[in-house]
């Protein structure tokens, strides 16, 4: 079995709404940082995970995304994904 | 009708289902058992109420986790044998995490977690979950999280199925389309963020909740 690392980022959908990343831009701005036209707050899920190649960690990462981290109706995601090093069984 | 049996599941962090409890059999004399959401079997049950609080700790998303418990496993089944469903508030977002009902809960509007009476339009009375002949009812809020969310095509899909039961008269968290609860297609399952069991008894500011849960043993 190899180990991957796999980072995961969670997005609201542009359609929703996103109370917290607009008050977190309103403090930016009193902090004087000027010309942020935007700004959400998402999530980041660090998983690390044994598979025997790349394509099956994928598939693991990509139902976790699908049925747990995520919700569909308001969310998007989308991950990035390393081998990190090889166990010897 | 006398061995009706009301299951009240309670899931870690559940804090709302001793009140309905009270309302259930101390208000309203219904039969009423509490399941732990590791149980698996709920034949034995007639209706099942989700009731309000934090399961999981509410981790990840609201409902996110108690849609992994055997007891919501079975509940698919439940559903399908026509038996009644109610999910209040963490119940209601527990519904929608399911995909027993379309859409989703996220944060208030206000990022405030609000607690007060809400005046309520009953949209639709189809699943004889509300009192007909009432236009409007006051029942308690009390989220952080209830802002109902659906795009267009949902909210078109719920509104031309006459799926919408309630609406709030002021939206007071941002949800779309002013909508407080909704009901599955069948009829038998309805989710709602407002809280029928806090008004159940006149004393307690209202009684507008009962006409509600009592429709879990006649409808």
């Amino acid at each position: 079995m190899n180990q991957f690392e796999a980072k995961v980022s969670i997005r609201l959908r542009p359609s929703v709404l996103d109370p917290a990343g607009e008050a977190i831009k309103s403090a930016a701005t009193k902090l004087g940082v000027e010309g942020i036209n935007s700004l959400r707050i998402g999530k980041l899920i660090e998983v690390n995970l044994e598979a025997k190649e790349e394509k099956e960690a994928k598939e693991k990462i990509e139902l976790l995304c699908d049925r747990l981290f995520s919700n569909k109706v308001i969310e998007d995601f989308d991950y990035e994904i390393n081998e990190i090093n090889e166990i010897n069984e | 009708m006398s061995s009706f049996t009301v299951g009240i599941v309670v899931f870690p962090g559940s804090n709302c289902d001793r009140d309905m409890y009270w309302a259930l059999e101390g208000c309203l004399g219904i039969k009423t058992k509490y399941i732990w959401h590791e149980s698996s079997d709920i034949s034995g049950f007639d209706a099942i109420v989700l009731p309000g609080g934090f399961s999981y700790g509410d981790y990840l998303r609201c409902g996110a986790v108690a849609r992994f418990s055997p007891l919501i496993n079975s509940l698919y089944d439940f559903v399908k044998t026509g038996r009644r469903v109610i999910g209040i508030c963490n119940g209601f977002q527990i519904l929608t995490e399911s995909g027993f009902l379309p859409g989703a809960l996220t944060t208030n509007k206000s990022l405030d977690f609000i607690c007060k009476d809400s005046e309520l339009e009953i949209v639709t009375s189809r699943g004889n979950w509300f009192n007909s002949s009432n236009n409007k009812i006051n029942l308690p809020i009390a989220h952080g999280e209830g802002r109902y969310f659906c795009e267009e095509d949902t909210f078109k899909e719920l509104s031309d199925n006459n799926l919408i039961a309630l609406r709030y008269i002021s939206n007071p968290n941002g949800s779309s389309y002013d909508i407080a609860g909704i009901i599955n297609k069948e009829g038998n399952v309805l989710g709602l963020m407002p809280h029928p069991e806090r008004a159940c008894d006149s004393s307690l500011g209202g009684n507008d909740g009962l006409f509600t849960l009592k429709s879990l043993i006649e409808f």
